[in-house]
């Protein structure tokens, strides 16, 4: 039994079949790479599983419980935690701020009134906020707006602050979109090194195939809303229906 | 060191506050019943300031809950007693129990639906005010004290004329001291005391809450709510006690007005009322802490000095001018004094949010960079 | 059945201005994603228009009757419009019928207003938050609002229709029932027609046009429409523009329903605004079904004989409130509104 558990998962959007009887199974520790053509379903696959959209049909179990029909806040208390294809951080607070706000999110929960504590005084939240920073190289931009940083910086300052929640599963959406290739390769470097250091589940949506074969332990592949293959990084790399749906795009 | 800072900045604030009689002397603004229209639109700015300042929410319904209060304070007047205790605390109850409801109905939508929603709300609740519930309001004459009111806790007075408003024996109307300070004639009165030391510790309680989790969580709901959601925080409540603590505020200095002056009438719920206190935050500096009072302070003293120059005080000004230019300055200046007041206010309004969106606060410390780094380059041209 | 009827009929002439000033507010939301606070400011603006030209018309030649003398035996003043010594009878035809005089001038120069804050002042923040659109709009309205309250004072300015088109009709005659049973004042029958004239136009401009085409299409994908190197921000300007006209014309209609005063304007606001969103958001037919519905609504609710049933149960009178009820209700229950888009607003 996988961590994460999606059964027969549907969603039609009008005449058009998003997501057609997706299984899918990520093992605890794994990093389960979902790879696929434009178009093919995947970022709906995503919201599905974060509570942004809701399927037809089918189940969802995260760590042996019901995802489906929660919403985006529950589901990440449960610990669950995304990366988006374009960073969502805070633009008008600081590096320093963007962090320690899932830091509380973590350790007090969805909503607590706490209108008289200082965000300041709060010992354990800053030193949680400043490990991260300093493990992401980012300490030196902790007062820094947020909205003024880098393209690279603010797509890490998005991971720090997944990762200070110490999440049971991460989804990655593309998170080396539009890097150059220096930036994809430290992308690489620190998402390994994140596994490495906690046990950390991670499901991650991919174009750069370099990135993937780097990085997965396991494969799935979706066209037109179906998986069509799944397995070894090796196994897909040879497979026919990959190569056929991949056609001139991968350099597989 | 931040902390250090807030608390200098508390201590200033409130020396400025209590020291305002002597203070705004000079500028004619220094009698009780305006300085105490300072401090309770201070307060009223403040908490709004909570709501829209932090979590960007626009809400133009915060006069239902500054009427809501002035109608408990008058109420517990007339009832209970004409100590303002009572009477403020049933205010801030009263306006927190309302606000609780219109904000769990109109935080169901964010953006210009909230607005709409308050908006739409708060006319309803004007109308309420002013024919449906009149038993309880008084319809078109607003509430008043009456000699016949049972007052049960207070011993019976002298017959035949109304009771003043007190805290405890003092009473609100009353100047404890009238001393002569170079030359001018200054008042102080227990009144303008009550709400000085209730705006004082309102500032405090908003550094408070800008400093906390709390404040913290406020701001991300304003700069990004999708991306707080998905980090685990429900938002929801954070933005319902956000109007709700807005809506407490606006009942306390609903209820200060009814202690200032013991009637309460259905225009104060109207939403330009609520407008009013929208254009005192933005044109002080939303989202900052004494940005509201500035704002509050700034329209309410422009208010009262302008709506006095008439043309006769106008072509006093111009009188060294030849008589055509004189009468062509008066000609063009006086649709925006006296009572074209509120000409100046909303053109001004205008100009600050196109051009300064960030209010005077912002004006103020945009001046103070080009002064500093003019000495700066003045002081490195000195030294080369 | 006539008691009926006359409620209806009563709803009819504030709903078909809650139509028009809530179409004009809706086309813009859709076009340009604004909430126009100033939308209630141009109704007002039409409304003075009016008043101005009325006025002009009126300006007269002062002349000494010798032969008259008023009670304190000076010699009568008597007033000569310019207008009428210039054109004769055609000049008093002026005067008496200045209401549709005044809806020919408005339509350019509400066009103009329209434009000039389009341009001038709106244009630029597309860019910022909703906040600030609104709170620019609501400057505006202010600073309008004053303008207006600085040249023509505070007071209400009575306008009166043309002679023949005031007084009242015996409308259930006029549907065979029994005389005297339903009686219409006449303009505010003519205001009904010239509504639905007015939105027809509207309809017919975007339907029929191409140029409304590309209009709605830009309303349903801005940026394909762009794409396809269509220029789409000036005809949006237009749309401000039409918007705006709509909304004067709408002001001009109303003044012998109304006397004009400074603060309609604002007062109609609030309405329209309600309309907009029982309607749905950025719907025109939503708007103009919610704008008749909510007219005839509030006038049932303030039927004696509605009153009388509310209060038998205990319940406060609600004619005051029932608008507002609805849109409460509405945007809880159905946020997207009668005839919105699904998707809108329900985030």
């Amino acid at each position: 039994m996988g961590i994460l558990e999606v059964q027969n998962v549907n969603k039609r959007f009008g005449g058009l079949q998003a997501l057609n009887n997706v299984n899918l199974s990520v093992e605890q520790g794994s990093v389960h790479a979902l790879i696929g053509p434009n178009g093919a379903g995947k970022s709906t696959f995503l919201n599905c599983l974060i509570g942004k959209l809701k399927p037809d049909t089918g189940s969802v179990m995260f760590d042996g419980k019901p995802v489906l029909g929660k919403k985006p806040h529950e589901i990440n208390q449960l610990g669950v935690s995304r990366v988006f294809q374009t960073p969502e951080i805070f633009t008008d607070l600081t590096v320093f701020e963007n962090v320690m706000i899932p830091c509380f999110a973590h350790r007090d929960g969805a909503f607590k009134v706490n209108a008289f504590a200082r965000v300041l005084r709060d010992k354990e939240i800053r030193q949680q906020a400043e490990h991260m920073l300093e493990d992401m190289g980012m300490k030196d931009k902790m007062s820094v707006h947020a909205g003024s940083l880098s393209r690279g910086d603010k797509r890490r300052l998005e991971m720090a602050m997944c990762l200070v929640q110490e999440p049971k599963l991460l989804l990655l959406d593309e998170p080396t979109a539009g890097m150059a290739r220096a930036d994809t390769n430290n992308t690489i470097d620190l998402l390994k090194h994140i596994g490495e250091s906690r046990n950390i589940t991670k499901v991650i949506i991919e174009h750069d195939m370099h990135v993937v074969f780097s990085l997965a332990t396991t494969i799935s592949v979706l066209a037109q809303g179906a998986i069509i293959a799944e397995g070894l990084p090796d196994e897909i790399k040879g497979h026919p229906k990959v190569r056929e749906a991949y056609l001139g795009e991968a350099e597989v | 060191m931040n902390l250090m800072k807030d608390r200098l900045l508390l201590i200033i604030f409130a020396a400025v506050v209590l020291a305002a009689p002597l203070i705004f002397a000079p500028t004619g603004a220094a009698y009780p019943d305006l300085l105490q229209r300072f401090a309770i639109y201070g307060i009223f700015a403040i908490g709004f300031n909570i709501l829209f300042g932090l979590t960007g929410y626009l809400s133009f319904g915060h006069a239902a809950f500054l009427g809501v209060g002035s109608y408990s304070a008058v109420w517990m007047f007339k009832l209970l007693s004409m100590n303002i205790v009572p009477a403020l605390l049933l205010s801030i109850v009263i306006a927190g129990a309302f606000s609780l409801l219109i904000g769990y109905v109109s935080l169901r939508r964010s953006g210009i639906y909230f607005s709409i929603l308050t908006l739409a709300l708060a006319q309803m609740s004007y109308n309420l005010a002013y024919s449906v519930l009149t038993p309880l309001t008084n319809g078109e004459t607003g509430l008043q004290l009456r000699l016949d009111d049972p007052r049960v806790l207070d011993a019976a007075g002298d017959a035949g004329s109304l009771p003043s408003t007190n805290f405890f024996g003092l009473e609100m109307k009353e100047v404890f001291w009238n001393p002569t300070i170079f030359g001018y004639d200054l008042q102080f009165n227990w009144g303008y005391y009550v709400c000085a030391i209730l705006l004082i510790a309102s500032f405090w309680i908003s550094i408070r809450i800008f400093r906390s989790p709390f404040g913290l969580m406020l701001r991300a709901v304003k700069t990004n709510q999708t991306r707080l959601n998905y980090t685990g925080i429900n938002s929801r409540p954070y933005t319902l006690a956000a109007f709700v603590i807005s809506g407490m505020f606006a009942g306390l200095a609903g209820g200060l007005l009814a202690s200032m002056d013991p009637l309460a009438g259905a225009e104060r719920m109207q939403w330009t009322v609520g407008g009013e206190v929208v254009l005192m935050v933005v044109l002080g500096g939303m989202g900052t802490l004494i940005g509201p009072i500035l704002g509050a302070v700034f329209i309410k003293y422009f208010e009262n000095i302008f709506s006095k120059i008439n043309d006769g005080v106008l072509h006093g000004w111009f009188a060294i001018m030849p008589e055509w230019a004189e009468n062509a300055m008066v000609l063009i200046i006086s649709p925006f004094v006296g009572k074209g007041w509120h000409l100046t206010l909303g053109a001004l309004f205008m100009l600050v949010v196109i051009f300064l969106p960030g209010g005077l606060v912002d004006g103020a410390k945009r001046i103070g960079r080009v002064v500093t780094g003019a000495n700066r380059r003045a002081a490195k041209v000195g030294i080369e | 059945m006539d008691a009926i009827l006359l409620q209806i009929l009563n709803g009819i002439d504030k709903g078909s201005a809650y139509a028009l000033i809530a179409l004009g507010l809706t086309l813009i939301f859709g076009t340009l994603g604004v909430v126009n606070f100033a939308h209630g400011a141009l109704f007002m603006i039409g409304a003075f228009v009016a008043v101005t030209v009325g006025k002009v018309l009126e300006i007269s030649k002062i002349t000494l009757d010798p032969e008259k003398t008023d009670f304190l035996g000076n010699p009568a003043k008597i007033k000569t419009p310019y207008i009428t010594e210039w054109f004769g009878d055609f000049g008093f035809w002026l005067i008496e019928w200045s209401v549709l005089v005044s809806v020919i001038v408005a339509i350019p120069i509400m066009i103009l207003i329209g434009v000039i804050m389009e341009r001038g002042l709106i244009k630029h923040f597309y860019n910022r938050p909703h906040a600030d659109q609104i709170l620019v709009t609501f400057g505006l309205a202010i600073v309008l609002q004053e303008v207006i309250k600085a040249v023509y004072g505070a007071n209400p300015i009575p306008q009166s229709a043309p002679d023949l088109l005031k007084g009242s009709v015996d409308f259930g005659v006029m549907i065979g029932m029994a005389e005297n049973s339903v009686i219409y004042p006449l303009w505010r029958l003519v205001y009904f027609c010239f509504s639905v004239l007015i939105i027809g136009g509207v309809f017919a401009f975007l339907r029929f046009t191409t140029f409304g085409m590309v209009v709605r299409a830009g309303m349903a994908d801005r940026e394909t429409v762009g794409l396809l190197g269509i220029n789409i921000d000036k005809r949006f300007t237009i749309m401000f523009g039409v918007a705006a006209a709509v909304a004067g014309l709408a002001g001009v209609m109303y003044t012998p329903i109304n006397p004009p005063n400074y603060h309609m304007g604002m007062d109609f606001l609030v309405l329209s605004f309600v309309v907009v969103v029982v309607g749905g958001m950025g719907s025109l037919p939503g708007a103009v079904a919610a704008g008749f519905l909510l007219g005839i609504l509030e006038s049932f609710a303030s039927m004696p004989l509605i009153k009388d049933a509310i209060a038998a149960v205990g319940l406060p009178s609600i004619d005051q409130i029932i608008i507002y009820l609805i849109a409460v209700i509405v945007l809880l229950v159905r946020p997207r509104g009668l005839m919105g888009k699904a998707g809108m607003m329900e985030e």
